[in-house]
Formats: C-alpha cells, structure tokens, sequence
C-alpha cells in the first residue's frame, strides 16, 4: 500500500463519509437546510436592494457632478446644538461671491443664488415653488441642459429682462407637459416671459427640476432687496465649480479665510457660513446607505440564525440515530477525532448547499425586482462570497456540539444502541 | 499473543460496586482457536470488550501483541482496533446504507489500508465475490455474517474475536459460519477467540475457557 495514496484517502475519506450520510436522507437534509435557503437568499436579495438604491442615489449626485461646491450662510451647528434653516440667515452677499471669483485659485463657474418660495400662477393653475435668481453661468454649475427654450444670458442678467426657465415638474405642473415657451408667468408680483424648461435631473434634494430660474436683477426687482450693514446686498447662497477635485480640501480653506476675513469674524467666533462639497454630500450619502444596507442585512441575518438553529436539532436528532454506525466505527477503529470530523463536515457540508442554493434563489429574485418591479437591485459578489462562508460557518458552529457528543460516545454502549 | 493477568473490572451500580471480573488470568498463544464459554451474567461478554480494547480493566494487566494495554488512552486503544483487532459480532453490526464490498472498506479504512482489491480479495474468502454490490438488506443473515467476517478478515489482524457469531443464524447458516471460521484459522493461522453458549461450536475450538461468576472455572483442551 502507498504511503501517499493512502494519504490522500485519509482527507478525502470524511468528505465522502459525510456526502454518504446527507444523501441517505434527502427529504430530511433538503427540509434541514430550508431555514439556511431562505436566511441566505433575503440577506442576498434585501442587500441587492439597499446595494441598487445606494447606486442610483449616488449616480444622480454624479449627474450634478462631484465638482460642485456651495456655500450657505449659517454655520453648521449653531451653540445650541440646533442647525438654523438654511437660507434663514442673511449672511452671504453679491460682494462675496464676486471676492471668491476673483481671489480663489482653482475654482470657475461662480454663481451667485437668492431664492424665495412664491406663488406661481399661469392661466387658472397655481403653485408654490422656490424662485431663484441666479446668473447664465448656473447652467454650467449644475451641469444642466434645456429640453426646450434656451436659458437667460448675460444681456437678460445686465438688463434684467423678466423672463424664466421652468424646472422640469414646474413645468408639468404648471402646463401639464404642453409648450410654456412665450407663456406669460405670475411670479409673486411680477409677471415673467418662460423661455426655457430644462431636463430633468431626478429627485435629488435641491434638485432643480422643482424650481423656477430667473435673471438675479430681475429678482431683485420681484422681491425687495435686502442688503447688509455695509450695504452689501444679500444672497442665499453661492455655487462653484472646482477645477481640481484633488485640491478641494485647499479651496474649501481659502474660501473659508477670505470669507472670514470679509465678515470681519474675530478669531474664536464660529463661521457664519458653510463650504458643501457634492463629493462630500455624496460620501455621506453613500454611507447612511451602507448602514441601512447592513440593517437590512442584519435583519435577514436573523433568519440565518434560526437556520443554523434547526441545523443543530436535526444533527443531533441524526447523531441519536445512528448511536450504532458511531459504535461500529468506533469498534473498527475510529478515533474520536474521525467521528467529530465527519458530523462536522456533514452538517457544514448541509450549510454550504443551503447557502448555494440561497444564492442562486436571493440572485434570482433580486433579478426578478428588478425586472418587473420598481427597484433597481444590484448584487455584489462580496456579498455573495461572505453568505457562503458565513452559512458554512453556520455549519460548523452548530454542528459543533452534535459531533463532540457523537466522538464522545462509548463504543460498547453505542453498539448495543438499537 | 494475548495474556490477561488478574484482571477486575468492577461497574458502578448505584451507590454499590458491582464486581464483574474478579482475577481473571489466563494466556492465549499466537494461532490458537480459543471458545470462551459460560451462563449469561458470567463476565464473558465484559472479558471479549476488554480483549477487543473497547474497555480497559479496573485493575490488572492486559498485554496483546506484547503491548501492555490497560491503561491506554480512548484514542491509544482505537489505534490498536483499528490494527490489531477484528470484531465478528452477534448482530453483523454492518452499516446497512453501504454495500457488501463499501462495508467491507470501511473496516480498513481506520488501519489505513483502504483499498479495494484487499477488501475483494477478502469477500472472496468467503465466497460472497458476487454479492459484493449488494446492501445488507439484501443478503442473508448468514452472508450477511460472511460480510462481517470479511471485513474483520480484510485488514489482517493478529487477533480475531468472534460474539456469539451464530447467535442470530439458523442452524445451517450457523454451521456454515463455523466452517469459514475454522478453516481460516487452519489456512491463514490466525488467533481466533470466539464467546459462545453453544457446545457443539466450542467442540469445533481447541481449548475451551470456562467462566463463571467472573472467574476462570475452567481451562481444558478439548
């Protein structure tokens, strides 16, 4: 007999031992590995779910672009421990923007935006809407395009001609889809030519398809314009463009110094502004979806649980019931370890198989979601990696006990075992 | 090649010590066909678990093969199964999910000598080549016995015990078994200790062991 060939019998022999004793049983060991199916395939497809809407959240951020930045007056925790509403707080200027457009290195696109929530009113539909003014240069801020119409230019900006650019559901709200262009439009106390409406971006907060457009000195003229002590007149906020995301950090610093040093902040005040970046926004974002994604997880993880549970019952049921083949094994040798080794591997070996089995099921139905249901899912191969190694790891926890008990019989009393 | 020397085995009972072997000495030599015989509650079946290693003496000492073996551990004593030792028992004890020839196998298997032809070469021996592919539940209970036998057989051993082995058989299968037993014991000279109640089998044995009462009552050559 060769030493080696033995060898190599010796690893593979409890693999086929235990394939011997999940086989015998196959109603039992398909009903065993039930919870293990069904543990694996929610964690696969509830993941596949959270994993598809973290994408799409994060895609139309990317739409807006990750170059973008804004700046908002108030700081971002005010003493209190309260965030003040943004836009409650009048402390970004004109003057401002223009200071950051000329002294700031690397950024492009300044625009300035005052908003204000109106009443839009066109032929007999009505609707409150937030009203910005802004300048031609938020086109390319916000990386819009029109559908139809053009935006305003820089003439309408210095002439501060009263015409407007509908966001995309302004527009379907207002005209129920039909052509606004050359329409007449009720802003609050002026009246507006509509120009333009421009392509949808997708819900993202902020997003422009809620919002109407107009030249910010025709703003000025709709609503009073307030100014500051200085005299400087005041906006909601300003958007820019960063021309190296690298550098973000830097320009997110000078922005903060020379927007201090204009406010006249004594050194221990706090900023009376705040410097958004969309790269940020989007990290943020990115991770409360991975949290809720491994709640959904955790919760489905539960299942795998239950599962593992019921793996242990039905060994030890198996363990009990075949006392006798232990003894004879035993009486021909066996070492404890052999026996231990083989339940081992039976009941990791029901795990793995209910655990492939789950993957194929939870793809499937994830496939099938998005195919014929409303959410977009996307399963990740980690994932699918990490529910098998954790369903064999099942295995071998709850098959832990079982096969200790069944190494440790007696062999004289397991053989008289009827 | 096996020699007992004052062995007691005592089981607890309760709060009481029940003493089932009280000094039992006795010596088998290399090639011998030994019965061991005695009314049921004797002490003979507690003598065959301590020959086959399945259980270690409360005191005395044990040598089989010239190893001193009473104060082995479980794991010390299954080695010596696994390679000194072949079990014939009463009930067959086969794993009914497996085929003549798989159960045969898996007898040596645990001596590391797992390997079809042998365990062929072994059902041949007692005859039962062209029943190989079949379940237990499809043999007799005395080809079913000659599967056991074949597995016991298979790995080589020194020793052979045999339980009752024509326990569970009818008188034809029964003297069948006795046949293959004694002439294996005559061809391949093999030590063969069989526990039977039967006389007309221990008739077959060169020396019969007689206990009782956990002692040796008797040691004669037959």
């Amino acid at each position: 007999m060769k030493r080696s060939e033995q060898s190599v019998k010796r690893v593979i022999r409890p693999f086929s031992n235990a394939w011997g004793g999940v086989t015998s049983h196959k109603l039992r060991s398909l009903l065993t590995i039930l919870g293990i199916v069904i543990g694996v395939s929610a964690v696969i497809a509830l993941m596949s779910i959270g994993k598809g809407a973290e994408a799409d959240i994060l895609a139309r951020i990317q739409t807006l672009g990750a170059d973008l930045m804004m700046i908002n007056p108030g700081s971002g925790m005010s003493a209190g421990g309260i965030r003040g509403a943004q836009g409650s707080m009048t402390t970004l200027t004109m003057e401002d923007a223009t200071a950051i457009a000329n002294k700031v290195d690397l950024v492009s696109s300044v625009t300035p935006l005052y908003s204000k929530s109106l009443q839009l009113i066109a032929g007999s539909q009505n609707m409150n809407s937030q009203v910005t003014g802004t300048t031609p240069a938020y086109m390319q801020t916000y990386n819009l395009n029109t559908l139809s119409g053009t935006f305003f230019s820089d003439y309408d900006l210095q002439r501060g001609t009263r015409v407007a650019v509908l966001g995309y559901n302004v527009w379907q709200t207002l005209y129920g889809g039909s052509d606004p262009l050359g329409q007449d439009l009720r802003l609050g106390t002026i009246i507006v030519r509509v120009i333009g409406v421009l392509e949808s971006k997708g819900s993202v907060s902020g997003s422009p398809d809620d919002k109407v457009f107009i030249p910010l000195t025709a703003m000025q003229q709709a609503v009073a314009q307030q100014r500051t002590a200085r005299g400087e007149q005041v906006i909601s906020s300003i958007s820019l463009k960063v021309k190296d995301l690298e550098q973000s950090d830097k320009i997110i610093t000078d922005i903060t110094g020379l927007l201090r040093s204009r406010h006249q902040l004594a050194a221990t005040a706090e900023n009376d502004f705040t410097v958004t970046s969309m790269e940020e926004v989007a990290s943020t974002v990115s991770e409360t979806m991975q949290t809720t994604t491994m709640l959904l997880g955790a919760i489905a993880a539960i299942s795998l649980l239950v599962g593992g549970i019921g793996v242990m019952n039905i060994m030890l049921v198996s363990v009990l019931e075949r006392t006798r083949e232990i003894g004879i094994r035993k009486a021909l040798g066996a070492l404890d370890r052999d026996i231990w080794i083989q339940f081992l591997i039976e009941s990791a070996f029901l795990t793995l198989a209910g655990g492939l089995i789950g993957v194929v099921l939870g793809w499937g139905s994830a496939l099938l979601l998005s195919t014929f249901g409303t959410y977009h899912t996307l399963v990740s191969v980690d994932i699918v990696i990490l529910a098998v190694s954790v369903s064999v790891g099942i295995g071998l926890f709850f098959g832990f006990y079982p096969a200790w008990q069944a190494s440790r019989l007696n062999p004289i009393e397991a053989l008289r075992h009827d | 090649m096996i020699r007992l020397q004052d062995i007691v085995k005592t089981y607890p009972m309760g709060n009481r010590e029940l003493q089932v072997l009280r000094g039992v000495s006795f010596t088998i030599e290399q090639g011998e066909l030994v019965a061991i015989m005695g009314p049921s509650g004797s002490g003979k079946s507690t003598i065959l678990n301590l020959l086959g290693c399945l259980d270690v003496p409360t005191s005395g000492k044990y040598y089989i093969d010239g190893q001193e073996v009473s104060q082995l551990s479980s794991n010390e004593l299954a080695h010596i199964r696994a390679h000194k030792i072949g079990f014939v028992f009463q009930q067959f004890n086969l794993l009914p999910r497996l085929s003549a020839l798989s159960n045969v196998i898996l007898g040596l298997e645990y001596a590391d000598s797992d390997d079809r032809k042998l365990a062929m070469d072994s059902l041949t021996t007692v005859g039962l080549a062209d029943r190989a592919h079949h379940r237990p539940t499809e043999l007799s209970g005395g080809e079913q016995q000659r599967v056991a036998i074949a597995r016991a057989l298979a790995k080589n051993p020194p020793l052979i015990l045999a339980d009752e082995p024509t326990g569970n058989l009818d008188s034809r299968s029964g003297e069948e078994i006795i046949s293959i037993l004694t002439s294996l014991h005559e061809e391949q000279k093999i030590t063969l200790v069989m526990i039977t109640h039967d006389a007309r089998i221990a008739q077959h044995c060169q020396r019969i062991i007689y206990i009782k009462d956990g002692q040796v009552e008797k040691d004669e050559k037959v």
